[in-house]
Order: C-alpha cells, then sequence, then structure tokens
C-alpha cells in the first residue's frame, strides 16, 4: 500500500507557522501525495494562507484549546478522526514540547508505537524509513514501522529545508476535541517571556557557546560579549545548564535547542554526545579547549587547544580593535 | 503523599557504546548505572514528600537481569523501596510496549504523583511518561523547572520555546522534570548501608497481568533495519595555543567573511 496521505501536527504562534512546522510540511510533499495539517489555537485561520503556501491542503481545525495544555486535547482530535475512518499513513509530529506531548498521547489512544529523534524521512516503496543519529551522530541508524498505519514519527527541527510549494491556501476543517475528563486537568495559570536580546539561538548565524571548561558562572560574560561581536547568539552545553549557570533556554543538544549556523564557536565544551547532536550540522565549527582529546575536536575544522580564558579574551580584543 | 518515581538503570554513559548486530540495539550488559537524568526527579519526589509531612518515595524500574546498582542508589539517596520489572521477554520493547509495563508497576505503589525524567541520557525517546499518564488515565505537564504541592494540586513552572509557563493540575499526575530541577543530593554513608535492606519487590511480566506477546521484539512494531557510519566532517586544523591561536581563529572568521 503506497503512502497517500500525510498530515504535519502544526504548531501555530500568533497566527504564524513555526519554521519545524513548514519544514515538515515540505518534506511530507516528498513523501506521499496528499499532504494535511493539525492545528489548533485562536489564530488557525490566519494560518491557513501560510500552511497552505507549504503545501497543506486541509487544516483540520481543532480550535481554541484555552488554558489547557495541547497535549491531551490536539491527540484526541487526531484519534476521533483517524477512529472515525479518516486514516492518514503517516503523522509528522516535531520535537517540541507539546509536539511530544501529542505524540505520546496519541500513541496510547491509537495503541500504536511512536519513532523518535528522527533527522531524515524518506519513502521507500510502500514504506518509510527514518534516519537517526547515534552516538553523537557518528553512526547513521535506519528505521521503519512494521505495523499498522498511521505511522507516527516525532522530527528533530532542521532535519528538512523548508521551502514554499506556492499552494493556495488551505481549507479548515473543524476537528472536534471530545470529552476528556480528567487526563486534560492540567490548565495554563500565566505565561511568562523571557528578555532576550540579539538573534534567536536557532537562527542566528553565528553561535557562541560555552561550557564545564569556563569554570564558573561568572565566566559565561566572556561567552555572552563573543556572541554579541559577532552578531551571533550565546549558547552552553547541558553541563552548565543543569549546574544553573545559564537558563535552560541557552542549551544546544540533544535536550536543548539543534542548531546549524554558518559558524559554531564552542568554548570549554569537551563535545559529549549529547552536545554534538545539536550543533554537528553547523557549516563551520571552531573548537577551544584545554583537553586536546576533546571530542569536540573531532568536528572541528579549526581547533585550538588552549585555556579559554586566555584565548577568548585576547579574541574579543582583536574584535573590537577592528571595529 | 506517596511519590513514585520512574527510573532507568543505564550503562555508564562515559563508557563507549555499542549495538548489538544481530538486533541494532543497544548493547546493555555489565553494570548499570542510576540515569542522572533520574537523580533528579528522585531528589524531588524525596523534597515533595518530606514537604508534605508524610508519604514515601517508590522507584519503579524495569531492566535485565534483575539488575538492581541503580536502584540502590536512588534507595540510598532516601527513596523508601523499589518495584523492578525484570523478565527476557522485554529484551527489546519499544516505549509503547516500556509505557505498559510501567504503568501497571505503578498500579501498584498507588501514587499520587508520579515523577519521571524527560528522557532518558541512553534513549532520549521522550515520550514514555506521557504514555505512562494516557494509559494511566492521567493528565500530565512535562519539562517541569520548579515543582511544588499544595491543596492537592500540582503546581509547575514548564519550560517553553519563549521562557515558562505556569500550571496547575489536580492529583493524581505525572509530571517530567528537566535536569537542574533540584539539586540531588549525594547519598550518605548511613543512606548506603539502609539501602541494602531496603525492599525490591522483583516482578515478571506475568506477574503485571500482561501478555507477553505485547511486549519485547515480538511485540515491537518497529524495526531497525541497518546502521553505518555517519559521513565523517573532513577533519579540520588543531592548532596548540602559545598565546597567539587568536589570529588563526581571526583569519577563519575572515575566510568566512564574518568579520
Amino acid at each position: 500500500m503506497s503512502i497517500e496521505k500525510v498530515w504535519v501536527v502544526a504548531e501555530v504562534v500568533d497566527g504564524n507557522p513555526i519554521t519545524t512546522t513548514l519544514e515538515l510540511l515540505t518534506h511530507a510533499r516528498s513523501l506521499g501525495s496528499t499532504v494535511e495539517a493539525v492545528a489548533w489555537g485562536p489564530d488557525t485561520a490566519k494560518a491557513a494562507g501560510e500552511l497552505g503556501n507549504f503545501g497543506a491542503t486541509t487544516v483540520h481545525d481543532v480550535g481554541d484549546i484555552g488554558d489547557a495544555l495541547p497535549g491531551v486535547p490536539v491527540a484526541a482530535a487526531i484519534a476521533a478522526l483517524v477512529q472515525g475512518g479518516n486514516r492518514p499513513d503517516v503523522v509528522l509530529v516535531p520535537t517540541t514540547y507539546d509536539g511530544r506531548d501529542v505524540a505520546g498521547r496519541l500513541s496510547v489512544m491509537l495503541d500504536l508505537p511512536v519513532i523518535t529523534n528522527v533527522v531524515g524521512l524518506s519513502a521507500d516503496g510502500d514504506d518509510v524509513r527514518s534516519e537517526h543519529g547515534l552516538f553523537g551522530g557518528a553512526k547513521v541508524a535506519k528505521a521503519r514501522f512494521t505495523g499498522e498505519r498511521p505511522w507516527i514519527f516525532v522530527v528533530r527541527a532542521k532535519s528538512f529545508a523548508a521551502e514554499p510549494s506556492g499552494g493556495a491556501a488551505a481549507e479548515l476543517v473543524q476537528a472536534p476535541v471530545p470529552d476528556l475528563g480528567v487526563t486534560n486537568a492540567a490548565k495554563v495559570l500565566s505565561r511568562h517571556v523571557e528578555e532576550q536580546s540579539g538573534p534567536k539561538l536557532d537562527e542566528a548565524d553565528v553561535v557562541v557557546s560555552g561550557g564545564r571548561g569556563l569554570g564558573g558562572a561568572e565566566h559565561y560574560a566572556l561567552i555572552e560579549e563573543l556572541a554579541k561581536l559577532l552578531k551571533g547568539a550565546a549558547g552552553a552545553s547541558r553541563a552548565i545548564v543543569d549546574a544553573g549557570w545559564v537558563p535552560y533556554s541557552h542549551q544546544v543538544g540533544q535536550t536543548g535547542k539543534t542548531v546549524k549556523p554558518t559558524l559554531y564557536i564552542a568554548c570549554g565544551i569537551s563535545g559529549a554526545t549529547q552536545h554534538l547532536v545539536g550543533m554537528k550540522g553547523s557549516k563551520n565549527i571552531v573548537a577551544i579547549n584545554k583537553d586536546q582529546d576533546a571530542p569536540i575536536f573531532s568536528v572541528a575544522d579549526l581547533g585550538v587547544v588552549g585555556d579559554v580564558h586566555k584565548v577568548v579574551p585576547k579574541l574579543i580584543e582583536a574584535l573590537k580593535a577592528r571595529q | 503523599m506517596n511519590v513514585a518515581v520512574c527510573v532507568k538503570q543505564i550503562p555508564d554513559p562515559a563508557a563507549p557504546q555499542a549495538l548489538d548486530p544481530g538486533t541494532n540495539t543497544l548493547v546493555r550488559e555489565g553494570k548499570l548505572i542510576l540515569d542522572d537524568s533520574d537523580a533528579y526527579g528522585v531528589e524531588m519526589g524525596l523534597q515533595l514528600a518530606e514537604q508534605a509531612g508524610g508519604g514515601e518515595v517508590t522507584l519503579v524500574s524495569m531492566a535485565p537481569g534483575g539488575e538492581t546498582s541503580g536502584l540502590r542508589t536512588a534507595l540510598a539517596m532516601g527513596a523508601a523501596k523499589a518495584i523492578l520489572v525484570s523478565d527476557d521477554a522485554l529484551k527489546g520493547s519499544d516505549a509503547l510496549a516500556t509505557a505498559k509495563v510501567l504503568a501497571k508497576a505503578l498500579e501498584r505503589a498507588q501514587p499520587d504523583l508520579i515523577i519521571a525524567a524527560t528522557e532518558s541520557t541512553d534513549g532520549y525517546t521522550g515520550t514514555t511518561p506521557v504514555q505512562v499518564a494516557q494509559i494511566l488515565g492521567m493528565p500530565s505537564v512535562t519539562f517541569a523547572k520548579k515543582v511544588s504541592v499544595a491543596e492537592g494540586k500540582v503546581k509547575v513552572e514548564r519550560q517553553t520555546e519563549t521562557g515558562y509557563d505556569e500550571v496547575e493540575c489536580p492529583l493524581p499526575a505525572v509530571v517530567t522534570v528537566t535536569a537542574g530541577v533540584v539539586e540531588p543530593r549525594y547519598p550518605s554513608f548511613k543512606g548506603i548501608m539502609a539501602a541494602k535492606s531496603k525492599p525490591v519487590d522483583q516482578l515478571t511480566v506475568a506477574d503485571l497481568g500482561i501478555d507477553v506477546g505485547q511486549v519485547g521484539q515480538s511485540g515491537a512494531r518497529q524495526e531497525v533495519t541497518d546502521v553505518a557510519d555517519a559521513e565523517a566532517r573532513a577533519s579540520g586544523e588543531i592548532v596548540v595555543d602559545d598565546g597567539d591561536a587568536y589570529e588563526k581563529v581571526i583569519a577563519f572568521l575572515e575566510q568566512l567573511k564574518l568579520v
């Protein structure tokens, strides 16, 4: 049975689909003949144009979910459609906070497994092969589902390029949420947006990240200064986020953001698997680390074996002098 | 308040990892340790039980070969007891099958609150806790960076793309915690000694009333078809800093037209 219908769980923020939504829609076009989106929130109508422009012909509109978290109602709306006979062959879900909730809930509602951490997908006859980075990207595994459809894939950001198809605005069709009872009892009381200056970490052309080698939270200012001079964003390894030096929003890696900038500068980062997964796709990588055996050097185009406290200040000074 | 914490015992992440060439699954031989990510959940559970003025922390884990080394670490931190599901039939289970097993085991603990890490350090699947919540018919709040409990409700600061949401949820519920949510305590000598005699209830798939065909390799409806070396990045230039290595970096930036 060939792959026909592909659904994309489409996150929309203030009426605009997030970049990963557009990446998934773009790639969905190469997998199946019909691409449809599932969206929620108060501004789905506003997003229909852009979702159509990237290939969705229909938006299954879950509607405004109010103060609920999306996982349960969105999964329930999809499950209701599937159980009602509207059965996609493939469902693509973004690896986001809400996307993973949707995938987990949907998996149990349909009693179907999920494949997560997908970084590549290709149609192979009647199969879909997913690609996964293993051991920090040193190996690539391919996987596939062997059972009933829909096949639910949870895909990492930046796995595919986003390219418009020039399609017309998608048609909005209501996807009602069934009665959910206590599973949907979590309520958002308030939303807090943390102040951010400069480009966003996952969109910046240059990312400068710091790790344990900085020695202390107070030295992270070096990373921020270097990032600012290069008009880039400041990132961090999981180790220093866990240690509380910088907020989680700076984290690059498996658990944090995936970045693919023109230039990635890793300062005092050893290059654990967890970190490499999130930055290995950068076009150019510079690593500064005291330990010449650090795994980060295996992916660096330019590796400096040295003390970040000596190299980075000189770098900052030199860049300032040129301004 | 009784808290159940899902913990995973994994091969030491510092040791080189390998795949079983026959099944393409991670080799989980040798001694397993408590996943670092789970130490935060254990600590959170202990603190919440202490703050509630009573109740205990029960660990729930699934591991091969009756493995308890990681559980003993968490028991030494202060958890009261553990439920371990260990059965050869579970080898190769996917996340959904794992969730079904954990859910059955968790039912036995009758917890007011279930805590898990957002994802394990070895498998990174990251869907199991939410699958458990759905199987048990419970609400869930994932990616908690702050957790408190009062009047039968859990309040969570949930990580978002741009900051955090303050979320409230009635108990019983499943909460997944990010690393760094609390500072895990080191087990004391007394704790380590006490852990040796704390009860670990070891169960099989049959004990839980689950059909063996639903779990393990035979129940998995997905497979790894092949594993190959990734395209290696062309090896770069390595310089040892003797005081002017920064000039190399500047030259590199110039080459990229970034300065």
